[in-house]
């Protein structure tokens, strides 16, 4: 949120890290890594000054970052809480009910998506499928997936991370990763023969 | 070379071609919003969709589709019609159709290819998007809610201009093209305005100005620098509205400069529309055309042929400054010259005054050695052949002179013409880059000839030239950078001082001292005036410039696009500029002007009409009847061998957008001086 951004010592190691990666003369493909290097390390949002530090450190033209960042929901171009909740409502979650835990959230904290709460802990932000429909519906929190979520679960999830704890992410309905919800349903009677 | 199929007619193209260019070989139009063959192809228009076989069952964009051996492209099929007002209809869905007042309306691609290939009717009734308006400097209006995202115009700037201020940010359906609120910084932003298929961008001094279809189109010659770009004057009455670009591959392509296109409301303002004489309080008094030529008659009564002289401006057209040769021969006066700059610019040898690389073929050069030029701004359109020789055949580029952003890279080899005798020696390394070269070519610009040791800068690039394989007999890298568009016209018909007459430089001078008693100045307004002072001095021309302020009797003239004329643009290019708009006022063609003098002096000028003047023209040059053709120039000698100076090279352009009587007098011009000048280090200081 300042006026000026800068690479701290350890990113600024881990971008040339990043641009190494990439040939000789094509330093711009490190745009997108450089933008998450970057805006993590500014509060979770790719503000002008880190778009500009990202341009300068690639030498390419800034509207080209722009470009980058204002195409992918992942590079947030305005400030975001502690906490950004991407929800996705694509038909999988949206079949699962995603509605009920997007309306239970914005319910519990009292604002609506593309809004910050006023103590600056939660963003909401709508996203299109984050790839995990086994266990619908879910909820991306920072880096973690909260999945099979309902109205209750996800509030619960809201309350823990407000007391400063970390719930643990993944099912919120103890199934084993995506196995079938609540227990093996097939080849349960399955005997074999002697031989 | 693939053989394929359009709408069942066989046809044979070359290799590399796509289908869209196939079809357009075969005769077939495909409509097109995002596709243009002068930039890289985008594919995200969807118009050009066609059938294709063999290929998956759904029509291709024929745009981004290779063409390849044994397709059967099918243009006219349901599929392919429905696929057609299916995209239209897409692309219509948030295209508000405010045509009634939208500049485009009447020329524009979206309105012309919805009535060729969408629905008669719209089945959407859902709520429109609207995109809030974007700055993008004095020059470009935008209206982009009428935005169809085909990205012609960010491919332009990127890959024509060499600016990167354009871009599209955000995606899907919020997606908008923007520049981040600031400036187009390119002097070619106004072809964004031609290229642009809907009306999202247009032209900020002509916007609600006219509609398209009540101007008078007239094809003419640009005049803004020696490029000679070929134009298209739009008028409506007597005024010029607007100016855009014309088709010349060999000239211009498409393109033409912001000045070129933006300077046209300077011919509104500052206008001489009668003659005026200045009275003995010195103060200028309206008069009569004979009045005026009777002061001049008065004065040179009795007066010797050395003491006159006659400078001639950048803006001429070869008839009046031939003109004023023949009326000052009769007057017995060797002093005239075209040379306002004092470029040391040889008559005698064509070649050493032309760029006989020719333009469209500079774009062919494998090195470049820039000296003391900026064609960015001296000739914008001969930079974007560098840059597209740089881009596409990796061109290598030395600068002799100063560091600008030309737009591409370059090795900066040395500031002045001591690096040039180097290269000449061969003791640079540079020199054997252009030895190792198979189309070498330098490019001299007028910061180089105009300063003291500008005779011996020719001679010593002359001498680049034949050492390091520039000149052969299929190929000649020898090239000036001319600035003035009435430059190379004048040194055709010699207008340079005779074996005793004075240059421009010796002209002031004697100016000074009171030996020069008049002097004519024909358009010229770039010369120092305060020097003229002692001197009786006529001007002829079309604005009230420099040249009016010193003038003691005023002839209004005519601006370029008010006669009919000769040009010949910096490669040798003759080309006829046509009238689009009758002068204002009492101002007359500039010929008939000194042939009415003429008869006034009793030395009346041997033609009656402009017919009879350019066949004694044609009988005394014989290139000029060679229109819009270039005719190759002898390599001979020229320049003169001395010292070189040590100053480092200067530049003769400080501000792009003012450079003639007519950019200064224009309000859009002006604009653009706040807007950019300041910004790229060419402000005189006394900007914004």
């Amino acid at each position: 949120m300042s006026d000026t951004f800068e690479f701290s010592p350890e990113n600024l190691a881990t971008a040339q890290q990043i641009v190494a990666k990439y040939p000789e003369g094509r330093q711009a493909s490190a745009v997108l890594p450089l933008l998450d290097l970057a805006q993590r390390q500014n509060s979770g949002w790719a503000s002008d000054a880190v778009m500009d530090a990202v341009a300068r450190f690639l030498d390419m033209p800034r509207i080209r970052v722009v470009e980058v960042a204002s195409f992918y929901t992942m590079i947030s171009m305005k400030p975001v809480g502690k906490y950004l909740l991407q929800f996705c409502t694509t038909t999988p979650c949206w079949l699962r009910d995603s509605d009920a835990v997007l309306a239970a959230t914005e319910e519990h904290l009292g604002v609506r998506l593309g809004q910050t709460t006023d103590d600056g802990m939660f963003s909401l932000l709508e996203v299109e499928c984050l790839g995990a429909c086994v266990n619908a519906p879910i909820v991306q929190i920072n880096d973690d997936m909260y999945e099979d979520l309902t109205a209750d679960s996800i509030v619960s999830v809201l309350k823990a991370l407000k007391a400063g704890e970390t719930p643990p992410y993944g099912t919120q309905i103890g199934r084993q990763t995506s196995a079938p919800d609540g227990g093996a349903k097939v080849l349960n009677d399955m005997t074999f023969s002697e031989d | 070379m693939p053989k394929l199929t359009v709408d069942g007619v066989e046809i044979e193209v070359e290799n590399g071609l796509t289908v869209l260019q196939a079809c357009e070989q075969a005769g077939v139009e495909i409509p097109r919003f995002c596709y243009h063959e002068r930039l890289s192809i985008a594919g995200n228009c969807r118009m050009c969709l066609v059938e294709v076989k063999p290929g998956p069952p759904k029509p291709q964009a024929s745009c981004a589709l290779p063409a390849g051996e044994g397709m059967e492209i099918i243009t006219n099929s349901p599929m392919v019609k429905k696929a057609r007002t299916g995209v239209m209809e897409f692309l219509l869905i948030n295209h508000p159709l405010d045509c009634p007042i939208c500049d485009q309306g009447g020329e524009c691609d979206l309105q012309d290819q919805a009535m060729g290939y969408g629905h008669s009717g719209s089945r959407y009734t859902e709520d429109k998007r609207a995109v809030s308006e974007k700055y993008m400097g004095p020059l470009i209006n935008t209206i982009m809610t009428r935005c169809i995202h085909c990205t012609r115009c960010v491919r332009f700037s990127t890959e024509v201009g060499g600016v990167t201020d354009m871009g599209m940010v955000n995606r899907g359906e919020n997606a908008e093209i923007t520049t981040l609120e600031k400036a187009v910084s390119s002097e070619l932003s106004g072809n964004v305005i031609d290229l642009c298929p809907v009306g999202a961008l247009t032209s900020k001094p002509y916007s609600f100005m006219a509609r398209s279809w009540e101007l008078q189109k007239t094809e003419t010659i640009d005049v803004m620098d020696a490029v000679g770009s070929n134009i298209r004057v739009d008028a409506r009455g007597n005024e010029v509205m607007r100016v855009l670009p014309r088709l010349n591959e060999d000239v211009n392509e498409e393109w033409i400069s912001d000045k070129s296109r933006f300077a046209c409301d300077g011919l509104r303002r500052q206008r001489l529309d009668k003659p005026y004489l200045r009275d003995s309080d010195g103060k200028l008094n309206p008069a009569s055309w004979d009045e005026a030529f009777a002061a001049i008659a008065k004065k040179l009564t009795g007066v010797s042929g050395d003491k006159i002289a006659a400078i001639v401006g950048d803006l001429c057209e070869v008839e009046s400054m031939y003109a004023l040769k023949q009326l000052m021969a009769k007057l017995g006066s060797q002093n005239i010259d075209c040379r306002q700059d004092s470029a040391k610019l040889d008559a005698n040898a064509r070649a050493g005054y032309l760029f006989n690389t020719g333009i469209a073929n500079a774009e062919d050069a494998d090195v470049c050695l820039l000296i003391g030029a900026n064609p960015r701004i001296e000739a914008p359109l001969v930079n974007t052949r560098l840059r597209k020789g740089w881009l596409s055949g990796g061109m290598r580029i030395g600068v002799v002179g100063q560091r600008h952003d030309f737009t591409y890279d370059y090795d900066h080899l040395g500031a002045g013409a001591q690096t040039l005798q180097e290269i000449a020696d061969g003791t640079h390394s540079f020199a054997d880059v252009l030895k190792a070269a198979k189309r070498p070519m330098l490019i001299i610009g007028m910061g180089a000839l105009t300063g003291e040791d500008g005779a011996a800068v020719p001679a010593t690039a002359r001498t680049i030239a034949e050492t390091c394989g520039l000149v052969r007999d299929d190929w000649n890298g020898f090239n000036v950078l001319n600035t003035a568009a009435s430059r190379v016209g004048a040194l055709d018909i010699g207008f340079t001082p005779g074996p005793d007459g004075l240059n421009v430089e010796s002209i002031l001078a004697e100016a000074e001292t009171g030996d020069i008693g008049l002097v004519y100045l024909l358009g010229a307004d770039e010369i120092d005036m305060s020097r003229l002072e002692k001197a009786f001095v006529v001007y002829q021309g079309h604005h009230g410039d420099a040249g009016a302020h010193v003038a003691d009797v005023i002839l209004p003239g005519a601006a370029y696009t008010e006669k009919d004329g000769i040009y010949v643009n910096l490669e040798g290019r003759v080309q006829m500029g046509r009238r689009a708009v009758f002068p204002p006022g009492e101002a007359r063609e500039d010929w008939t002007i000194l042939r009415a003098l003429s008869a006034v002096l009793g030395k009346t000028l041997p033609f009656n009409t402009a017919t009879e003047l350019r066949g004694m023209l044609h009988a005394e040059y014989p290139h000029f009847t060679k229109v819009d053709s270039c005719e190759p120039a002898a390599w001979e000698n020229f320049g003169a061998p001395g010292t070189l100076s040590k100053t480092p090279f200067g530049l003769t352009i400080e501000n792009f957008y003012m450079t003639d009587p007519i950019s200064r007098a224009s309000e859009t011009m002006a604009a653009c001086t706040r807007d950019f000048a300041s910004d790229n280090g060419e402000a005189s200081g006394t900007n914004g």
